[in-house]
């Protein structure tokens, strides 16, 4: 192109050898490279701090470190919400494994589930979300194209039934195995859990969820001082940051201390049935063994801990 | 422990358990598997068991019925049934209150095809019920009067599948409450009634929503 290999005019300097090409383009790359990685250093803002941003994942933390956290985030919270709250983190139980039954026979689709997870989790309250969503269905079948999970009128309609569904807690679950960085997993009681610090907000454990029971922070929740529930777990219902993934733990701060789950209590019929799978004499037990009992697609080998049955 | 003594205390300990528990109604299946080590570990449930009672709520007599008027301080006036019942002899067909001259009235009857003394003991100044057989039963025993005819539901309350509830799954941890019968079934009116839902949560793609997202 330049035969005379003469230098280009608007350069005019010495003519480039390819050695100095390679090291002058090395150097760019090397400096874009550095500033990319220092980036969060210039985004530095308040609530990002050095703590937070060295935090291991909660499985590799020493207990030490963990009460360290824990503190932390309830200070956090303190600032940024102005609540005095309690961050635990109750251990699962030997000799258990939850599981959660609901009677479709009973279930009137009021909502108040869907309402208790929403305070007792505390979930943002401007998108009033909840780990449960509740479909009015068609008789006569499980079709969840012609179900509405949006009604507003008196419940329940002669001609419909009521579906909640929340997270089923899968034995075999694909939002774990979608996690890229193993942000959640099975806890040994069954219960999948995320580390709300850990997780990066990619959303693959979402979309591979088939029960679209994995909920995303878009926003930083919103929740007024006065309705944060104090009694939080680190694992559970603690405020969850901005951009990350949440989900039902089956209110683990509350069942691993042998309570009920806050939608059990709420519920006005009584359709939910939870328990340890493990206990021969439990009322979950009783369902299974004697309930017209199923688990919502079976065929894609989930295996749920979620029962759903009717009465005869 | 010598191996006598402790097999007494084992056997008085599940003895009182067996008492208590059923003084509270505790079910019995709550109460079979830990009355052995009752003597071992009888701390923390009050009733010397290691599981926490099942309390269920008693449903109390009526206190008479209101007259409709108001004593001097403004408080409704009561009569006791048997101001009128033990003189007025009963008529076993009236299943309404539009059977009624007076009393009861506006009282709502949807119960199939009951009559009143179907349930309420006409033999006793209806101060209980009655069970088919005729025999009575306190107004606390209300569920084994509902039980006669609802045996399905009944069978599944005492297996901890049917009506609400609060309290502890894991029984040695704490007590738990449990809804009666009429907790949630008026007796005169039994079905559940219709409700308003709770206000559902936004999805991001309903109209409701869209304000709210950027």
């Amino acid at each position: 192109m330049n035969p005379d290999n003469s230098p280009l005019p608007i350069l005019n300097n010495e003519p480039s050898s390819r050695r100095g090409m390679l090291k002058a383009c090395g150097a760019t790359l090397g400096l874009a490279a550095w500033a990319t990685v220092m980036k969060p250093l210039v985004e530095w803002s308040e609530d990002l701090n050095v703590d937070e941003f060295l935090q291991k994942h909660y499985r590799e933390l020493t207990p030490e470190q963990k009460t360290a956290v824990f503190r932390r985030l309830e200070q956090d919270t303190k600032r940024d919400y102005g609540a005095d709250v309690t961050i635990s983190d109750p251990q699962p139980m030997d000799g258990v494994q939850y599981g959660y039954a609901l009677n479709l026979s009973v279930c009137i689709g009021c909502r108040k589930c869907s309402e208790a997870c929403h305070k007792e989790n505390n979930h943002d309250r401007a998108s009033n979300n909840s780990y449960i969503r509740v479909f009015e269905m068609e008789k006569g079948g499980i079709d969840f194209e012609k179900g509405d999970a949006t009604y507003d009128h008196p419940v329940p309609q002669p001609d419909k039934y009521y579906m909640p569904v929340q997270c089923q807690q899968c034995e075999n679950a694909p939002c774990v195995t979608a996690c890229p960085i193993e942000a959640t997993w099975q806890e040994p009681d069954g219960i999948v859990v995320v580390d709300y610090n850990w997780c990066i907000g990619c959303r693959y454990c979402e979309a591979a969820c088939p029960y679209h029971a994995r909920r995303f922070n878009w926003e930083k929740p919103t929740i007024p001082a006065e309705e944060i529930n104090p009694d939080q777990g680190y694992l559970s219902n603690r405020v969850r940051p901005q951009g990350v993934m949440e989900k039902c733990t089956f209110c683990l701060h509350r069942t691993r201390e042998g309570r009920m789950p806050a939608c059990l209590e709420a519920c006005p019929t009584g359709a939910r049935v939870f328990g340890n799978l493990l206990d021969p004499e439990s009322e979950i037990r009783w369902v299974i063994e004697n309930k017209r009992t199923f688990v919502l697609k079976e065929e894609l080998g989930t295996r749920p801990r979620f029962f759903y049955f009717f009465d005869e | 422990m010598s191996k006598p003594r402790f097999i007494v205390s084992v056997s008085i300990g599940a003895l009182i358990t067996m008492a208590t528990a059923w003084a509270m109604q505790v079910r019995q299946a709550d109460i079979e598997s830990p009355a052995a080590d009752a003597a071992a570990t009888a701390s923390v449930p009050a009733n010397g068991s290691d599981r926490f009672a099942v309390v269920i709520r008693e449903p109390q007599a009526p206190a008479g019925v209101e007259t409709g008027q108001l004593d001097r301080l403004g408080q409704p006036i009561r009569l006791a049934c048997r101001s009128c019942h033990d003189v007025l002899p009963a008529n076993v067909r009236n299943a309404a209150t539009a059977d009624l001259d007076t009393f009861h009235q506006g009282l709502a009857v949807q119960h199939g095809k009951l009559a009143c003394v179907a349930c309420h003991n006409q033999h006793d100044g209806y101060t209980t019920l009655h069970l088919a057989d005729g025999s009575s039963v306190a107004y606390a025993d209300t569920m084994a009067l509902c039980a006669q005819c609802h045996g399905t539901q009944h069978r599944d309350y005492q297996h901890g599948t049917h009506g609400g509830m609060s309290g502890y799954w894991d029984l040695s941890r704490g007590p738990r409450q449990r809804n009666h019968c009429i907790d949630c079934h008026d007796p005169h009116t039994p079905a559940f009634p219709k409700m308003y839902p709770a206000e559902g949560p936004n999805d991001r793609f309903q109209p409701a929503a869209q304000e709210s997202v950027h």
